[in-house]
C-alpha cells in the first residue's frame, strides 16, 4: 500500500475521555475490526491519559487497558496498535506490558516544554522495536523556537516521528503552518499533527499541517475525543481523497464504522458547546471538560469561569485536581461578593 | 547542650540549601561540606560561612572522619552506594537524600521513631515527603484501601536527575505510599508545570477509605498532621478543607519553601532538606549519635 499520509485513529484512546474511560471489550473489538477493514494503518488504544492513567485523578478504566489492547490486536489483519504514555503517569513497565498485549507503536507525550522527561521511554520504545513517536502536547503554549528545541531533544532520544499536539484545540491554521514548517526545516524526523476541534478548526488545521509537510495525522471517528473531539477521521479520509493524497483509508467502510458502530455508543454528540469553545479560546487542555462540568455543578459556579481561570493559571495537561480547587475558590469569592 | 557534629556530602543545590537549614538547628553543628567541584557555589558559600571544605569527594574525608558523626548525602544514587560502604565501616550514620534507598524510607511524622537507630535512612522523594504524612494521617483514622498522590512542581525546580529518571520518582513514591503511608495500594503521579512566575509545589492526595462516615475523625487527624509537618516546613498548608465523596477523600496541599538557598516556590526541594534536617535533629536529641568528646 502506497501512502502519502498516515492516518492514526485515536477513537479508542482520546475517545476514552468522552466515554469516561468506560470502553467495553465488545465496543473496542467492533471499532478495531472496522478500522482494520477500512485500511487504517495505526490506531491507538489506551486510557485517555495514557498507560497507567486509570486513577482517581483521571477516572478509573472500566476494563483494564491491557485487555482492551489484546482484544483490539486480535481483530487486526493489517492495522497496528499504538499506545500513549505520559511520563510521570505511566512507567516503562507499563509499556513492556502493552507490547506483550500487542502494541506496535508508542507515542510518548510530554508538555511542550518538558521533552527531557521522555528520554528513557523513547529509548525503550526503540529497543522494543516499536515505531517510536514523541508527542509535544499543548503546542500553543510555547513559542516556535522552543518547540523546535524540544523536538530536537525527542529526535536525539530516538523518536522517528515528532508530533505537534494541539491538546487545547487553540491553534489557528497559520500557527500550525508556522510550527510544522519550523520542524520540517530543523529536524529530520517525520512530522505529525494531532488536533482538537474546540474552535471548529481541527480539519482546517490538519490540512494546514499536511500542506506544510506533516505526514502523520490523527483523527477520531465521529470526533470521539476530549473536549469537542478531534479531527473527524472519516471526514479526513474524504477531504484528503479530494486533495489526491493517498491515505489507504477507504471511505465507505470508515464511514460505516463511524456511524454504525461508534455513533451507537457515544454518550453525547461531540458538538462545540460553551465550555469546549472556551477551552479552545483560552487554551485549556481538552480532557478537563467533563471534570469542569462536574466541578461547576458541585460548587454552583459557571464552568466557563473555571476554564478561563485555568487558562489564566497556565494549567498543563494532567492537572485535573486543580479544577476542583479553582471551582471552590470561585464559589468562595462569589459568596463574599454577594 | 553538646551539639552533634554533622557533615554534608554534595555541594549542589540540595546540599547548599541543607547547609542553611542546619545552621538553625539547636542539636546539630555543621562542620564540613564535601564536594567534587572546587568552583561550585555550594563549596564557596560553605567556606565563606566558616565550614571546613573538602573538594576531592569522600577520599578527602578519609583521614578526617572525626569531623562528624552524621552525614547527609545529597549526591547521586550511584555515589551514595560507595559513600555508604565507607561511612558505615567507620560507624557513621547516614541520611540519604538520593534515590539509592539502601536504608529504610523515613517520613518524619509517620515513622521516624522506628528508625532512629538505623545507620542509614532514605528520604523517599519530594512527593513522598509532602503527601505520605497525609495518607498516614487518614489511615490512622480509617484504613486506607487505595491512595494516589499527584505532585505538581514548577519546571524550574525539577533538576536533571529527576527528569532523566522520572519513573524512579513514580515507582519509589508509590511503594512508600504503601509501606509508610499504610495504603493497601499506592500510585504516584508527577506533573511539571512551566508557568511563569513559577508555581509553588502543589500536592493532591486522593484516597479510598475502607468505610464511610469517619469524616470528623479523618479531618481531625489530617489537621494534627499538618501542624506536625509545619514544625519543620512552616510553608506547608492545606488549601481548603478535605473533600469527601462516598469513600473518596481528596486533600489539597501547597508547599512553600523557606527560601533559604532555593527560591520559595521550590517547596518540593525545601521539604526534602527540611525533613532531612528534622531527622538529624531527632537522632541527635535521642543521644544516639552524641559525639564522644
Amino acid at each position: 500500500m502506497k501512502r502519502d499520509l498516515h492516518i492514526v485513529d485515536v477513537t479508542l484512546r482520546d475517545g476514552s475521555h468522552s466515554m469516561r474511560h468506560a470502553f467495553t471489550e465488545e465496543q473496542v473489538k467492533q471499532v478495531a475490526k472496522g478500522l482494520d477493514q477500512s485500511g487504517v494503518e495505526y490506531f491507538e488504544v489506551s486510557h485517555g491519559d495514557g498507560l497507567g492513567g486509570s486513577t482517581l485523578q483521571y477516572g478509573f478504566s472500566k476494563v483494564n487497558e491491557l485487555k482492551l489492547i489484546e482484544a483490539a490486536a486480535a481483530q487486526c489483519s493489517q492495522a497496528k496498535i499504538s499506545v500513549l504514555l505520559l511520563p510521570g503517569i505511566g512507567i516503562k513497565e507499563d509499556l513492556e506490558d502493552a507490547v506483550k498485549a500487542g502494541a506496535k507503536m508508542v507515542r510518548v507525550a510530554t508538555h511542550v516544554t518538558e521533552a527531557d522527561v521522555a528520554k528513557q521511554h523513547l529509548q525503550l520504545g526503540r529497543k522494543l522495536g516499536l515505531t517510536t513517536v514523541g508527542f509535544l502536547m499543548m503546542a500553543h503554549m510555547a513559542p516556535v523556537e522552543k518547540l523546535v528545541e524540544q523536538a530536537k531533544l525527542f529526535e536525539s532520544y530516538g523518536a522517528e516521528i515528532v508530533y505537534v499536539t494541539d491538546s487545547a484545540g487553540a491553534l489557528l491554521p497559520h500557527q500550525v503552518t508556522e510550527r510544522i514548517k519550523a520542524l520540517k526545516d530543523n529536524i529530520s524526523c517525520e512530522i505529525g499533527f494531532h488536533g482538537h476541534n474546540n474552535l471548529s478548526l481541527a480539519m482546517a488545521n490538519t490540512l494546514a499541517a499536511v500542506e506544510a509537510g506533516a505526514t502523520y495525522v490523527d483523527g477520531s471517528l465521529r470526533c470521539l475525543g476530549a473536549g469537542s473531539g478531534n479531527t473527524q477521521t472519516e471526514v479526513m479520509a474524504a477531504v484528503f481523497e479530494r486533495y489526491h493524497y493517498q491515505t489507504g483509508v477507504e471511505l465507505y467502510p470508515i464511514m460505516d464504522v463511524a456511524n454504525d458502530v461508534v455513533a451507537k455508543f457515544m454518550p453525547r454528540p461531540q458538538e462545540i458547546n460553551g465550555s469546549s469553545l472556551i477551552m479552545g479560546y483560552s487554551g485549556v487542555y481538552s480532557s478537563f471538560l467533563l471534570f469542569a462540568q462536574e466541578a461547576a455543578e458541585k460548587f454552583g459556579v459557571d464552568e466557563r469561569d473555571i476554564l478561563t481561570e485555568l487558562g489564566r493559571m497556565q494549567a498543563v495537561g494532567g492537572q485535573e485536581d486543580l479544577i476542583f480547587e479553582v471551582a471552590r475558590e470561585i464559589a468562595e469569592q462569589q459568596k463574599h461578593t454577594v | 547542650m553538646n551539639k552533634c557534629k554533622v557533615g554534608i556530602i554534595g555541594s549542589g543545590n540540595i546540599g547548599t540549601d541543607l547547609m542553611y537549614k542546619l545552621e538553625r538547628s539547636d542539636a546539630l553543628e555543621l562542620t564540613v561540606m564535601i564536594g567534587i567541584d572546587p568552583d561550585s557555589e555550594g563549596l564557596k558559600l560553605a567556606k565563606d560561612r566558616g565550614y571546613q571544605v573538602i573538594n576531592n569527594g569522600i577520599d578527602g574525608l578519609l583521614d578526617k572522619m572525626e569531623l562528624a558523626d552524621i552525614f547527609f548525602d545529597a549526591t547521586t544514587a550511584k555515589a551514595h552506594a560507595h559513600h555508604h560502604d565507607i561511612l558505615s565501616s567507620y560507624g557513621k550514620k547516614v541520611i540519604d537524600l538520593t534515590p539509592a534507598a539502601i536504608g529504610p524510607f523515613v517520613v518524619p511524622p509517620a515513622n521516624l521513631e522506628e528508625h532512629l537507630d538505623a545507620t542509614n535512612v532514605n528520604m523517599v522523594t519530594c512527593g513522598g515527603q509532602a503527601t505520605i504524612p497525609i495518607v498516614h494521617a487518614i489511615n490512622q483514622a480509617c484504613p486506607v484501601d487505595y491512595a494516589e498522590i499527584v505532585a505538581t512542581v514548577s519546571s524550574k525546580s525539577a533538576g536533571p536527575g529527576t527528569r532523566a529518571n522520572i519513573d524512579e520518582f513514580t515507582r519509589t513514591t508509590s511503594r512508600a505510599i504503601e509501606k509508610i503511608g499504610g495504603a493497601n495500594k499506592g500510585k504516584a503521579i508527577i506533573i511539571l508545570n512551566p508557568a511563569e512566575p513559577p508555581i509553588n509545589m502543589r500536592d493532591t492526595i486522593h484516597v479510598l477509605v475502607a468505610e464511610e462516615g469517619k469524616q470528623e475523625e479523618i479531618k481531625a487527624s489530617i489537621k494534627r498532621m499538618v501542624k506536625y509537618v509545619q514544625e519543620y516546613v512552616p510553608g506547608y498548608r492545606m488549601s481548603g478543607e478535605p473533600l469527601f465523596d462516598g469513600k473518596q477523600v481528596s486533600v489539597f496541599v501547597e508547599v512553600e519553601g523557606a527560601g533559604d538557598f532555593f527560591p520559595s516556590y521550590s517547596g518540593n526541594l525545601d521539604i526534602m532538606t527540611a525533613a532531612a534536617a528534622k531527622i538529624g535533629n531527632e537522632m541527635a536529641k535521642k543521644g544516639l549519635a552524641v559525639t564522644k568528646n
